[in-house]
Order: C-alpha cells, then sequence, then structure tokens
C-alpha cells in the first residue's frame, strides 16, 4: 500500500491474517476468541442485571430481555411449532444472541485501536471457523431433534413425497450447513471489508451510511441464521401424513 | 497482497480451519446451557406467571362483569316495580282525595241548603206575623177611628 503519498494508521486493509494461539498441538485464532469473550461476557452481563430483580411490572433492562425473550419465542414457535419449541428455544435463542452480539460488536466496537502483534480483532462470525462451528450445531440440533422425536421414521423425511427426492434429500444435508455457514460468514467479512476499503480511500462521511447499511445487514443475518436454524429443526420434527 | 492470504496459503489465509472450530462449537454449546439456566428459564417464568396472572384477572373480571350486568338488570326490574306500585299509590290518593273533596262539597251545599231554607222559612214566619201585626193594628186603628167619628155625633 506504498502507492499513496499518505497512510493513516488505521485505514490499513489486513485479510486472512491471524494471531496463533498454540495450545499444545492445536492452534487457534486467539483474536476470534479475545473478542467472542468480551462480547460474550457483556451479553452475560447485560442478562445478569437484567434477571437480578425481576418483578410483574417490567422495569429497565428487564423490559428489553422479556422483548428479547419474546422475540425469540414467537420466532421458535412460528418455525418449530407448538408442540416441541420449549426445547429447542434455548439453542435458538443462544444462536440468535451470539450472532447478533457478535455481529453488531464486530461493527460498533472500535477494535482497530488496540494492535495486536499479527491480525486484528473484528467480529467473530467474520472467521469462517466460528461460522461453521455453528452451521454444524445446528445440522447436529436437527438431526437429534428428528430422531429423538420421531426414531427412526424421521427417514421417512428423505423419501417423504416420493422416493425421487432421497439424493435430493441428502445433498441437501450438506448444502443446509454449506449455506448457512458460507452466507453469515460472507455477509459479516465482506460488510467489514467495504467499510475496511472505503475507510481507506475515502476516510471521512463517506462510509458512515455504509456503516449504518452494515449493522442493518447484522441484524439481519442474524435473524436469517436463527429463523433458518429453527425452520430446518421445525422441518426435522414435522410430522408427515 | 491480500488475495495471497485468500486460498491455499499453509499459514493464514480467509479459509484456515483449526481448533477455533471445535472449540468456538464447545464455547456456542457452554453458552446455550449458561443461557438457558440465566435467560431463558427465569425469563420465560416471569413472563408466563404474567400471562397467567393476566389471564386469570381478565376472566375475573369478565365474570364480575358479569355479575354486575346481572344485578343491574334485577335492580332495573326492581325499579320498575316500585315505580308502578308508586304511580298506583299516586292514583289511589287522587281517587280518595277527589271522593273526599267531593263529599266534603254535597255535605257543605246539603248544610248551605238546609240553613237557606231555614232562614227563609224564618224570614217567611215573621213577615207574617209582621203583617198580622199591621193588618191588626190597621183594625184597631180603623175601629178607634170609626168610634171616635161616631161619638163626634
Amino acid at each position: 500500500m506504498g502507492f499513496l503519498p499518505f497512510v493513516l494508521p488505521f485505514a490499513e486493509l489486513e485479510v486472512g491474517q491471524q494471531l496463533y494461539w498454540q495450545i499444545g498441538n492445536f492452534r487457534i485464532h486467539g483474536q476470534v476468541f479475545m473478542t467472542s469473550w468480551l462480547l460474550i461476557g457483556a451479553l452475560l452481563a447485560l442478562v445478569v442485571i437484567g434477571t437480578k430483580k425481576m418483578e410483574r411490572d417490567p422495569r429497565g433492562v428487564q423490559n428489553l430481555l422479556e422483548f428479547l425473550w419474546d422475540y425469540i419465542r414467537d420466532l421458535a414457535r412460528t418455525q418449530i411449532g407448538e408442540k416441541v419449541y420449549r426445547d429447542w428455544m434455548p439453542f435458538i435463542g443462544t444462536l440468535f444472541l451470539f450472532i447478533f452480539v457478535s455481529n453488531w460488536g464486530g461493527a460498533l466496537v472500535p477494535w482497530k485501536l488496540i494492535k495486536l502483534p499479527s491480525g486484528e480483532l473484528g467480529a467473530p462470525t467474520a472467521d469462517i471457523n466460528t461460522t461453521v462451528a455453528l452451521a454444524l450445531l445446528v445440522s447436529l440440533s436437527y438431526f437429534y431433534a428428528g430422531l429423538s422425536n420421531k426414531g427412526l421414521r424421521y427417514f421417512e423425511y428423505y423419501v417423504h413425497p416420493t422416493p425421487i427426492m432421497l439424493p435430493f434429500k441428502i445433498v441437501e444435508d450438506f448444502t443446509k450447513p454449506l449455506s448457512l455457514s458460507f452466507r453469515l460468514f460472507g455477509n459479516i467479512l465482506a460488510d467489514e471489508l467495504v467499510v475496511a476499503v472505503l475507510v481507506f480511500l475515502v476516510p471521512l462521511v463517506l462510509p458512515v451510511p455504509v456503516m449504518f447499511l452494515g449493522l442493518f445487514t447484522s441484524a439481519i443475518q442474524a435473524l436469517i441464521f436463527a429463523t433458518l436454524a429453527a425452520y430446518y429443526i421445525g422441518e426435522a420434527v414435522e410430522e408427515h401424513h | 497482497m491480500p488475495t495471497l492470504f485468500l486460498f491455499g496459503a499453509s499459514e493464514g489465509g480467509l479459509f484456515d480451519f483449526d481448533a477455533t472450530l471445535p472449540l468456538m462449537a464447545v464455547q456456542v454449546v457452554l453458552l446455550t446451557f449458561i443461557l438457558n439456566a440465566l435467560f431463558f428459564k427465569p425469563v420465560g417464568r416471569v413472563v408466563e406467571e404474567r400471562e397467567d396472572y393476566v389471564n386469570t384477572s381478565r376472566s375475573e373480571a369478565k365474570k364480575k362483569i358479569a355479575e354486575v350486568e346481572l344485578l343491574e338488570a334485577e335492580l332495573k326490574d326492581q325499579l320498575k316495580e316500585a315505580r308502578l306500585a308508586a304511580q298506583k299509590v299516586i292514583l289511589e290518593a287522587e281517587v280518595d282525595s277527589d271522593n273526599l273533596y267531593k263529599e266534603a262539597l254535597a255535605l257543605a251545599n246539603a248544610d248551605a241548603n238546609a240553613s237557606r231554607e231555614k232562614a227563609r222559612r224564618e224570614i217567611d214566619s215573621q213577615r207574617n206575623d209582621a203583617l198580622n201585626q199591621l193588618k191588626s193594628e190597621a183594625d184597631n186603628l180603623g175601629n178607634l177611628i170609626v168610634e171616635r167619628l161616631l161619638a163626634k155625633k
């Protein structure tokens, strides 16, 4: 990036550089865990503050928590169905809250002010490991939901209208986590990159609307991920007649 | 150049899978259990308790409204009956007073007639008396005049 006469200290593009932590024989991406711990800590702090003294007439943070709870319940109930949504509500809610907090935390907190020896802090969901982990958890959950609710009859789903569907449904089991993880990863990473490039090119004013668009995208992506996860679980536990 | 890091590089890159993946999965599962204990269960309990409370309050209120409506109807009936009774009493009283008035009037008329009759009769008798007296006096005077005239002769 030496072709510009001046380079602002925070307007540098770093893509795909990681801060490695060595644990035994394994290596992990330190910056992902640092931000995720901070954001999970903030989320848990909010939850603890809001549930400390709950009353029948909600006040303060309790209102926000109840709004979130209601929102997540509606999401889970419409996608999964009245019968088993209670079992899956915590999982769907955690996915939603974790992704939402990660996306917004990545966009709102000025991480660039903290210098790392390698890589940079950002949204944990802009790392492919995180999104694939989440997507695989969703896959495991819908298999578990289907098998625990219907036993081996779950596999009727693969030949449901006709046996011709079998190959498509098997392919679906692979495309579901693939599309879930790449959608989230792509959107969040693209948003960070667009903002970074704009800040690099035009450091004033112009990036702001894109940042707002990024916040919007981040919220939508959290909602989409949670809704699709709930939909897959709902599809697995649905009774065919 | 950023593109160098995108694919294939053994160090770094956008698609750099390592132990972050399973660790993150474990972390999210743990977070699910923690949030279930700290957030979903307690908040759900409070919200559902409130929903129950609102529902029972509402059904109680509905029951009370029904009771009130029943009472209102009863009271309205009572009011109507009372009104009818009052009207009847008023009517009776009016008839009574009318009768009393008529009776009193008739009595008074009779009294008046009787006393008038009595007075007339008294007047008549006194007039007759007076006339008789006058007649006798005139007769006396006549006799006197006649006597006197006869005596002069």
